[in-house]
């Protein structure tokens, strides 16, 4: 069952996983255990994006003009 | 030579480099010699200026290094490991996941964040809710996405070692993630 599969990595886990992301490459197993979770879970692929959002938004906000 | 179009030039990006330095220091008189020297160090250092990028970056560039010297020279108060402990366990009186690792209150949905990048006033609620960070807290993911240092040099800027730092970028990331969604994305209705 699919939402087994989640059990492998608790929402918690892949938010920590989802924010080093963008500080270091993941390992492989991270990023197998990272997808699968996000295949079953929308409040994680939801904050998946918001974090891509929230990095552009402070890439802008530090080139922003006056 | 106060006639000098390239200083004129240079100026005029004042204002936008003493909010970035500001953000970094948290000091206002530190930030104001901070920008005094980048603008200084660009006015001599002109030819170093390719044209390639624009003035903004590469003024930015320079800032960057003039903000690293200066928290390296203020060894006195460097942002202290038990200044970044504290501010931990303050955030672990909000847990935002239940026992089993789910989420508290689940994200919701954004709508289009793309015109949202694009507005003035979401910028000011970015500002406040960056201004909410814990200091210390703010300051390491100030270098991390504003001067986009890469997270070996601020480990080795601070002292402290990668974990830490995935700690502390993942805490202003919930809590940004978190204040934006409350005072932008669900404050503002979208028909």
């Amino acid at each position: 069952m699919l939402s087994r599969l989640t059990h492998l990595v608790s929402c918690k886990e892949a938010s920590r996983l989802l924010s080093q992301r963008q500080d270091r490459t993941l390992a492989l197993a991270e990023r197998v255990k990272l997808a699968l979770h996000l295949s079953v879970c929308i409040a994680c692929t939801r904050f998946a994006r918001q974090l891509v959002v929230v990095r552009r938004a402070m890439a802008r906000y530090g080139t922003q003009d006056d | 030579m106060d006639a000098d179009p390239f200083a004129a030039e240079l100026d005029a990006h004042r204002r936008y480099l003493l909010r970035v330095a500001r953000l970094q220091l948290r000091d206002g008189d530190l930030a104001e010699d901070v920008v005094q020297e980048t603008l200084v160090a660009a006015l001599a250092g002109r030819q170093g200026f390719s044209g390639r990028s624009t003035v903004r970056t590469w003024l930015t560039g320079i800032l960057k290094h003039k903000i690293v010297d200066a928290i390296r020279q203020k060894q006195r108060r460097p942002i202290a490991a038990a200044e970044l402990d504290e501010e931990a366990d303050l955030e672990a009186l909000d847990p935002l996941f239940a026992d089993g690792g789910a989420w508290q209150t689940p994200p919701t949905s954004w709508g289009d964040p793309e015109s949202a990048l694009s507005q003035q006033e979401f910028m000011e609620v970015l500002e406040r809710c960056l201004e909410r960070l814990p200091p210390a807290t703010a300051r390491v993911f100030a270098m991390r996405e504003i001067l986009e240092l890469s997270t070996d040099e601020i480990c080795k800027e601070l002292t402290i070692t990668a974990n830490n730092l995935w700690v502390i970028l993942y805490r202003a990331r919930m809590a940004l993630r978190q204040c934006l969604e409350q005072h932008w994305f669900a404050a503002k209705p979208r028909g």
